[in-house]
């Protein structure tokens, strides 16, 4: 009986700490948001700015899990060099292209609206980046992973309905397609594009 | 002549004015959870990136220094412009509302049309949103016929007038036949107010008013494209597959098949 008191005692803890662990998907989104408009609003060298937002990125967003989605139905033919490269070259793409889109940004206000839990990896979260009086008013979802809640991961950003880790997939799927299948040429273009 | 040039100028203006963007293997699968798989060929694509390279050169030399000097214009006179047009766009919506079997917005949609004509002066002033009258999305020929229940076909990249699909390229000549009442008032029938001129002014403002809105996102997706021309081709393929359906909620266009393959290695 007192074993099982025990038990029930524990489990109880256990699951306290994993809801006070547990990182709310909405709050991970704040966060970034807050974070990357300070950068962006600062009066830091660009250089500075960069390195930062990078920062934030790679603490944020499941980069090698992007990276190995967007390889599609060419994930499988990978050996592990291959793949070794290909997370490397990458992360390295990733953070280049997410830092220079973003650069040119002097202060963006987003702001959170809602979120939907889908199931127990993924919670969409809905935001709005504000009208300015160059654009309209864009609607961003983050598609949240959030397999380990105590570190929710983005692992999409849907920007008026369009997924721009699809968007990614296809674009890489295509330069593999049109090159007979072959990975070497995604890693040219990749590597073409680093030294831009 | 005149009406090749016609022609031509719908063409161009239909490009700019097309408020999407353009999926892999010349075979693009757009997934969905509710109406299973749906795949577009690329069956034509080493034309179609030609073309689309031609219309790449065009944008640069004319649509987007246009837009550019739009956006010197003070943000009323844009706003009243963009309201204006998107006024103009129900006479498409419209008729599409009726066939897609959507009665209430048919009934909405006429009634900013009315209001926003009359009170908003030729709907520079949404007028019809200040009454609760909210605007929907708007809709086309192309959209009605893939709720009808046909497949988008083949894509294509169309000179000047860009990314379509046969079903899609089917939907705007529709708006040539007799489909679009400010084109049969205008073009096919001058009225003693109205002439071919207004409608083509119509389409290039609504071209350039498009591309003046997207400036920063077009140029940011140059940038980071490595191949420009699946990503149009990609964004533009969701883009109708989420307008065909009528889709707002991001949880319904989304496909958990690839992360879900992922999770499990």
């Amino acid at each position: 009986m007192r074993f099982f008191k025990y038990l029930i005692f524990f489990i109880y803890i256990f699951n306290f700490n994993n809801i006070l662990l547990a990182k709310d998907p909405s709050a991970l989104i704040n966060e970034i948001v807050d974070e990357a408009a300070s950068t962006l609003s600062s009066e830091d060298p660009v250089e500075s700015k960069i390195i930062k937002l990078n920062a934030i990125a790679e603490k944020s967003v499941d980069i090698k899990g992007i990276g190995m989605y967007t390889l599609g139905k060419y994930r499988k033919t990978l050996n592990d060099e291959q793949k070794l490269k290909y997370q490397k070259l990458f992360r390295s793409y990733f953070l280049k292209s997410f830092s220079s889109r973003l650069v040119d940004y002097t202060n963006p206000k987003i702001n959170v609206i809602s979120q939907k839990k889908i199931n127990d990896k993924y919670t969409i979260v809905n935001s709005v980046l504000e009208a300015t009086s160059k654009r309209p008013q864009v609607n961003i979802d983050w598609r949240i992973y959030t397999k380990n809640p105590e570190r929710p991961l983005i692992r999409d950003l849907i920007v008026e309905g369009l997924s721009l880790a699809r968007t990614q997939k296809e674009e890489f799927n295509s330069i593999i397609q049109n090159n007979d299948g072959d990975i070497n040429a995604l890693f040219k273009t990749l590597e073409e594009f680093l030294i831009k | 002549m005149n009406k090749v040039l016609s022609v031509i100028t719908i063409v161009v203006f239909s490009f700019i004015s097309s408020n999407a963007f353009s999926g892999d293997d010349g075979k693009i699968e757009i997934n969905g959870k509710k109406n299973g798989k749906i795949e577009v060929k690329d069956c034509f694509e080493k034309v179609n990136r030609g073309i689309f390279s031609f219309n790449q050169v065009l944008d640069k030399a004319i649509f987007k220094p246009l837009a550019k000097g739009y956006r010197i214009f003070p943000q009323p006179i844009r706003s009243g412009t963009s309201n204006a047009l998107t006024n103009l766009s129900n006479t498409v919506t419209i008729p599409n509302n009726i066939l897609q079997g959507q009665f209430k917005n048919a009934g909405i949609n006429s009634a900013r049309f009315i209001i926003n004509t009359t009170l908003g002066i030729g709907g520079i002033f949404d007028v019809a949103s200040y009454y609760g009258l909210k605007k929907r999305d708007k809709e086309d020929y192309g959209q009605t016929l893939g709720v009808w229940g046909a497949g988008p076909g083949c894509y294509l990249v169309l000179p000047i007038l860009g990314p379509s699909t046969v079903r899609d390229s089917i939907g705007s000549i529709v708006n040539m036949t007799g489909g679009d009442a400010w084109y049969n008032v205008t073009v096919v029938n001058q009225t003693q107010y109205f002439s071919e001129a207004d409608y083509y002014a119509s389409r290039l403002l609504t071209g350039i008013d498009f591309r003046a809105k997207n400036l920063e996102s077009f140029e940011s997706l140059e940038n980071s494209s490595v191949d420009l021309y699946a990503s149009v081709r990609s964004l533009y393929l969701q883009d109708r597959y989420r307008k065909v359906r009528n889709i707002d909620k991001t949880t319904e266009t989304l496909s958990d098949d690839d992360w879900e393959e992922l999770d499990s290695q």
